[in-house]
This record gives structure tokens, C-alpha cells and sequence, in this order.
């Protein structure tokens, strides 16, 4: 059996490793492996930066918003239950 | 933001901002967690009232074991999932616990070579270019964001926006997902893939 573990990471892997990259998941090995390839690809920084720029980005979406009728409805019964 | 011991005893003594300042902070997300269940997203918000009355129910009962944020998102998943039998849908749990039963992989193969290239076996075939900055703080930009996110499966849009827009951690959106940790990466992980994807398009 090969050791895969002991194999440079392709840029196809890395692409798939890179939320648990991020999420601090990776054992060890994969880490070392996923950073040793990060070191030296430009293309596979590029790719992770672009993940960084949609988390960010995620982070600046406004929630929507409850309809007034929905808020006013919501408000008259938190006044009957207290009432 | 009121501590949370704070925040029950107002809610408790009929504090109306304090009422609404919850419901401002939590409905969005709410709505987000029924769609995984029911199947419209009016239904959804039905299902987001419902519970509010729920909360007001079981407010004095509550005895603060887990947190408000996580009872509140209990009682969601339990009106919704009893909503989507009453409606005779089958819930879709595989695509919420098994989802690596079907793999998606986050780029198109043909985005990379061959496994068997004689010199850069799965390396970048089709490569990503960088994105020019001032594009990324444009309105517009954060519009594709939230458009691509809508457009996702359920429960991929569920996980995303608990964790990268409303910003929770990995731990409390397994415990209100009823998930476990693998799962919800993989789902964040396929949700993250596409919102960026659609970024890809628009900026590339």
C-alpha cells in the first residue's frame, strides 16, 4: 500500500481540504502537506484567498428583514402573554 | 446586547425592546433553518411566527439549561419538521446527514489535468485569476453574495448563513442542526465553494 500521506497534495486536493483547512480539522500530517503545497503554488493562494474574500463578503450579507405586519403581529402577542 | 441572564429577566418582566431585539437578532436565521423542512419559504416564515409564540409558551418554564439561542432553535426544527410531515413532504434528511453519500466536488474536473498527467497530475488546468479589490467592496459584489447564497440547497443555505453571516461557531450550529461536526463542514464546504464560484462569474 502507498503512503498517500507521505505525497505532495495536487492543487485538486487542496481545493477539497480547504474548509477543514480553515476550520483547523486537518490532522498533522494533512496540515503540513497542505501547507507545503500552499507554499509553492501562486494559483492554489490565489484559491484560498478567494475562499478568505467569500467568508468576508458572507459576513457583510444584511439578514432579512421581518415584514412590519410580521413584527406587529410578533409584538401583540408578546403584550397578550404578558398581559 | 443584554447578558443572557439579563435578557431572560427583561423578557420575563414584558420588556418589548427586549422582545424585539431578540426576534431582530434570531428570525432571519430561523426562517433559513425551516426552509431545510417545509417547503416554501412563506411556509418557512409561518413556521418562524409559530415558534416565537412557542418561546413565549415555554418562556416561563424555561430553565435556562441551554441557551436561549438554542432552545429558540429547537423549537423551530421540531415546529418545522412537524409542519413537513402534516404536509405529507418527506423530509430530506440524507442531504443534512449523509451529505457525502453524494459527492459534489467544489470545481468541475476539467477545472484541473489529468490524474495521469505525466508532470502535473490534478494541478490547476483552468486557473482562478485574482479578483481586483476594488470590485470586492462594491455593493453589487455583496449582492451576488447574498443571491448566490438564496439560490442554494437548503441545507447548504442553512449552515452558511449561521456560520459566515450571522457568524456563529461550528459548535452551536451542530447542536441547532441536530449535525455532526464532519457534516456540517462538508455542507459549509459545498456552500462556500459555489457562493464563490458565482463570485468567480461575476468577477472573472
Amino acid at each position: 500500500m502507498t503512503d498517500t500521506t507521505a505525497e505532495a497534495m495536487s492543487c485538486q486536493e487542496l481545493v477539497e481540504l480547504v474548509t477543514a483547512y480553515l476550520e483547523d480539522a486537518l490532522s498533522p500530517a494533512e496540515r503540513r502537506r497542505f501547507d507545503d503545497h500552499l507554499a509553492v503554488c501562486g494559483t492554489c493562494q490565489v484559491y484560498v484567498e478567494q475562499i478568505r474574500a467569500t467568508i468576508r463578503l458572507a459576513g457583510g450579507v444584511t439578514p432579512d428583514d421581518l415584514s412590519p405586519e410580521a413584527e406587529r403581529d410578533l409584538l401583540a402577542a408578546f403584550r397578550s402573554w404578558h398581559g | 446586547m443584554l447578558a443572557a441572564r439579563d435578557e431572560l429577566t427583561a423578557l420575563r418582566a414584558g420588556d418589548e425592546a427586549a422582545f424585539l431585539a431578540l426576534v431582530r437578532r434570531h428570525n432571519a436565521a430561523m426562517v433559513r433553518v425551516a426552509q431545510i423542512y417545509v417547503g416554501s419559504r412563506a411556509t418557512a416564515e409561518e413556521v418562524a411566527q409559530d415558534a416565537w409564540v412557542g418561546v413565549l409558551k415555554g418562556l416561563d418554564r424555561f430553565e435556562g439549561r441551554s441557551s436561549l439561542k438554542t432552545w429558540l432553535f429547537r423549537i423551530v426544527t421540531n415546529l418545522a419538521k412537524t409542519r413537513a410531515v402534516r404536509e405529507g413532504r418527506t423530509i430530506p434528511l440524507s442531504a443534512l446527514r449523509t451529505p457525502e453519500n453524494v459527492p459534489e466536488p467544489a470545481l468541475e474536473p476539467e477545472r484541473f489535468r489529468a490524474h495521469d498527467d505525466p508532470r502535473w497530475p490534478g494541478h490547476w488546468a483552468s486557473k482562478p485569476s485574482e479578483w481586483p479589490e476594488e470590485r470586492l467592496l462594491a455593493a453589487e459584489t455583496t449582492a451576488i453574495v447574498a443571491s448566490a447564497i438564496d439560490a442554494l440547497p437548503p441545507s447548504q443555505r442553512a449552515v452558511i448563513t449561521l456560520r459566515d453571516v450571522e457568524g456563529w461557531s461550528a459548535e452551536d450550529v451542530c447542536n441547532a442542526l441536530e449535525l455532526a461536526e464532519t457534516n456540517q463542514r462538508v455542507l459549509l464546504h459545498r456552500a462556500r465553494s459555489k457562493v464563490r464560484k458565482a463570485l468567480e462569474e461575476h468577477l472573472g
